[in-house]
């Protein structure tokens, strides 16, 4: 590297391993632009991991409406990630708590939808 | 379009140079020119990487800016706008993780009563007086405990027998027989040994220096200050001040003792903060080696913790010590605030904390009666009992305690530059505070951003003056015993 110098053990170790994995795969980002994969699309990974879309309009998800009896005790995607995700991921406006004005927490421990969202909450007034 | 945005690093300015501190790698680099204006336009919001080329196409060749934005994005200081780095599975210790660090209590007694003591004060976990707990460690749960820690360390071959109480030296007998107990099964095992004790001073006497002279036992020494501030809180039952029995003694130790060096370890209270005061009579006029400093472990509603703008004055004093500690590394010279040289060791490796501490993992406590706790702040408490010197550790107990306390489970630091690092902070302190030793202790944040960002600069100061410096940090391995307060 030319314009980064590294200073401490941690930094050699970062310079050593993309030096050792050549042209690293950030690179191909831009033709991976055009891929469209909902709304999820991370940097690409090494080996390349599954492209998993995750919304509503691109997936059949069983289980992400009613369980199998009809009703939503069973669903094997929880509501509350249903609400979470249409919320935050989606383009389309879902029924969320007001965070505004009196849910205004509602995310609060929720930094990371993909780790936390078991952490958000029904709201009931 | 895409655009480029800037990913988590801390970015610090040191010796005229521009640096970089990546979350959550911890790697450290340099910027040149170019990298420092790439990350500086990117500061003001997202752009594409046409335009921004073209915004600093006056300053910097086109070609250039392009390596400089290729590298940015390699080290992951930068990344597409919008995509969050993929979240990295949540990565555990290794079931068999060895114990490096056996922390041993012998007692519970003490002879002093300092008021803000966490073992006996106000804030106190472990039920020392209903006869729950033995006061003393027998021998014979002692050398139980020396052959629990040579059976969980494992594969190391070193380990760490850390001496502590109550006041460790109110049993001595014990010590001096787990001593020799351990160095015998060590040499059985082919396995290395080194012992270290923390103590108040006030039982020294020639004898017991002599003792730990020719043992090379580490010694740490818990004083506050100056008289006025030792007699402050650490003070005999009768509520007399400490400070002349123990200047003396700890001045023939410091004189017969030279086989380890030496340290002081201050306890900061929001009455005795005066860190240039303390240090300046530990060292110079009664010759410790190191000190280093720690605020008190309380609840916030005591009168002796130390509120916000005490932290901030705290970080004030400690960072004009720390001028003092980098003018000294600068050419080569020992300066004992050791609480710069620990944080500038843990920098230069590059460490990234998925724990703030070995607690419960590399390191355990381990009360009067065998009970084997997270760490020796916790020995004795039911509630934080891995399991007994005799039956070993619980594995299930250790795995749920070690998947609950993960930094990755820490949503209060998520965002933090500092993470790598501090890792939530001391479980001890979060339980005192909060009654949680799983939550972060949001009460310090401010205080660990400003002292990581001052250690930073002065590791950016000696990298650029003397890298010389850091030789000391480069071997593979290093044995040295962990302090213990």
């Amino acid at each position: 590297m030319k314009h980064l110098t590294s200073i401490n053990s941690k930094a050699l170790r970062v310079e050593r391993t993309i030096a050792g994995a050549g042209e690293p795969p950030a690179t191909n980002t831009a033709a991976r632009v055009d891929d469209v994969v909902a709304l999820q699309q991370g940097p690409p990974q090494q080996p390349q991991a599954p492209h998993i879309p995750l919304g509503c309009t691109m997936i059949f998800s069983p289980g992400w409406e009613t369980d199998s009896s009809g009703g939503t005790a069973g669903l094997c995607t929880p509501v509350e990630r249903d609400l979470y995700d249409c919320h935050n991921g989606c383009f389309w406006p879902a029924q969320v708590p007001d965070q505004l004005n009196h849910a205004p927490d509602w995310t609060a421990k929720c930094a990371a939808a993909q780790k936390d969202w078991r952490k958000i909450d029904l709201v009931f007034p | 379009m895409s655009q480029l945005a800037l990913r988590e690093f801390h970015r610090f300015e040191s010796a005229g140079r521009e640096f970089v501190y990546l979350v959550p790698s911890a790697a450290v680099f340099m910027l040149d020119g170019p990298a420092a204006a790439v990350l500086g336009e990117l500061g003001s919001g997202p752009v594409a990487e046409g335009e921004l080329i073209g915004r600093l196409a006056d300053r910097f060749p086109a070609d250039e800016l392009a390596d400089t934005i290729a590298e940015l994005r390699r080290v992951r200081a930068i990344g597409e706008n919008g995509v969050s780095p993929r979240a990295q599975p949540k990565q555990m210790p290794p079931a068999d993780f060895p114990l490096s660090t056996m922390v041993l209590n012998v007692t519970n007694q003490c002879n002093l009563s300092c008021t803000y003591c966490y073992e006996y004060g106000e804030d106190k976990i472990v039920d020392t007086e209903n006869g729950k707990k033995p006061k003393f460690m027998s021998e014979e749960t002692a050398r139980e405990s020396v052959d629990f820690m040579f059976r969980q360390a494992g594969a190391n071959r070193y380990v760490h027998l850390t001496f502590f109480g109550g006041e460790t030296l109110l049993n001595f007998p014990v010590l001096k027989s787990t001593l020799a107990y351990a160095v015998r099964r060590a040499a059985e095992l082919g396995k290395q040994v080194d012992f270290s004790l923390t103590t108040n001073a006030t039982l020294l006497r020639p004898e017991i220096i002599e003792w730990l002279a020719d043992n090379k036992i580490g010694v740490t020494i818990s004083i506050d200050g100056p008289k006025e501030m030792q007699d402050q809180f650490r003070v005999f039952k009768s509520g007399v001040g400490s400070y002349d029995i123990i200047a003396p003694k700890i001045r023939e130790l410091l004189k017969q003792h030279r086989s380890r060096p030496i340290g002081a370890r201050v306890t900061l209270t929001s009455q005795t903060l005066d860190v240039h005061r303390i240090y300046r009579h530990l060292t110079e006029d009664i010759g410790f080696h190191e000190v280093g400093f720690a605020p008190v472990t309380t609840s916030a509603v005591r009168g002796h913790a130390i509120g916000d703008g005490g932290f901030d004055r705290m970080l004030a004093q400690f960072r004009s010590l720390a001028g003092e500690f980098l003018e000294h590394a600068l050419v080569n010279k020992h300066h004992g605030f050791s609480n710069v040289r620990e944080t500038l060791e843990e920098i230069h490796k590059g460490m990234s904390k998925a724990y703030p501490c070995g607690a419960g993992l590399g390191l355990m406590g381990v009360s009067t009666d065998g009970d084997v706790a997270l760490c020796h702040r916790f020995a004795g408490s039911d509630d934080h009992k891995l399991g007994t010197v005799r039956t070993g550790v619980d594995k299930l107990v250790q795995i749920g305690f070690l998947e609950k306390h993960h930094i990755d489970d820490k949503t209060d630091c998520r965002q933090c530059w500092a993470r790598p690092l501090c890792s939530g902070g001391c479980y001890h302190e979060a339980h005192t505070r909060y009654g949680d030793t799983a939550q972060a202790n949001l009460h310090y944040c401010e205080w660990i951003r400003g002292w990581t960002d001052t250690c930073l600069q002065i590791y950016g100061e000696l990298a650029a003056r003397n890298p010389g410096y850091f030789a000391q940090w480069n071997e593979e391995m290093n044995h040295e015993a962990p302090h213990v307060n």
